[in-house]
């Protein structure tokens, strides 16, 4: 469900199959372990092998946000399927110029 | 209306259960064979309907989440979603793009938004400490 990978002072968490309430609680519990520990300059959100999301995976996003900044770091969200695109356009996550 | 299949399932409102739910309406509607965007718009709806059982209506401890779906002419898709927790107060507020109660959880104030965007129709009634049902509507395209 999930893989991290942290070099260069950027951590990576490549995340796999389905975003949903249930998941998201997981997802953030395992990512912000390894920000806490690392403090990596920039985390970055891999979305590639997402299969499906629902609006949790905003708050996911949102949540890694607002810890990225309190530990002094960034965020970035890459590799965003076109079907899941739609429901971040939605929330206006857009405007965190955090979607690449 | 004729109806052409109808299914109902109840379970549990334990979040590993999310999973199943919008998996099993998925799997209810294969035969009408909709397009991959239909069934994910679904599939979404679903998703966030159950969701708001768990975390909204069942806050407050656990309960039965019970799901109604039906084909009737002209491929619509009506799915009921229902739970007998603790009700919306202002259903026309909960309805607001980004409202959130749980924002500790990271709730986004979406769902409600993605249903209406991802169905044909969606309504809403609810009743405090009674429970709060949902009512999707989507047309599969013949």
């Amino acid at each position: 469900m999930l893989k991290t990978d942290y070099r260069d002072n950027v951590l990576t968490a490549y995340i796999d199959g389905e975003i949903d309430h249930d998941a998201a609680a997981r997802l953030r519990t395992t990512i912000d372990g390894a920000a806490q520990s690392l403090k990596p300059r920039l985390l970055c959100l891999d979305f590639g092998s997402v299969r499906f999301m629902d609006s949790s995976g905003v708050g996911l996003v949102m949540g890694r946000y607002r810890q990225m900044k309190l530990i002094g770091g960034r965020l970035r969200v890459v590799n965003v399927p076109d079907s899941i695109y739609r429901i971040f356009a939605m929330s206006g996550l857009e405007s965190l110029g955090v979607l690449r | 209306m004729k109806i052409i299949n109808e299914m109902k399932l109840s379970f549990p409102s334990k979040s590993c259960n999310e999973a199943f739910a919008r998996a099993a309406v998925t799997a209810f509607v294969m035969n009408l064979d909709p397009t991959v965007e239909e069934l994910s718009d679904l599939k979404t709806a679903v998703s966030e309907a159950v969701t708001n059982c768990i975390v909204h209506g069942y806050r407050h401890g656990s309960g039965t989440i019970f799901i109604t779906a039906k084909i009737t002419e002209a491929n619509k898709v009506t799915v009921k979603i229902r739970d007998k927790g603790c009700g919306i107060e202002n259903v026309n507020q909960a309805m607001q793009p980004l409202f959130t109660t749980a924002p500790e959880e990271e709730r986004a104030g979406l769902g409600f938004a993605v249903m209406q965007s991802f169905c044909d129709s969606v309504k809403v009634s609810s009743k405090p400490q009674k429970g709060t049902t949902v009512t999707l509507e989507k047309y599969i395209a013949v």
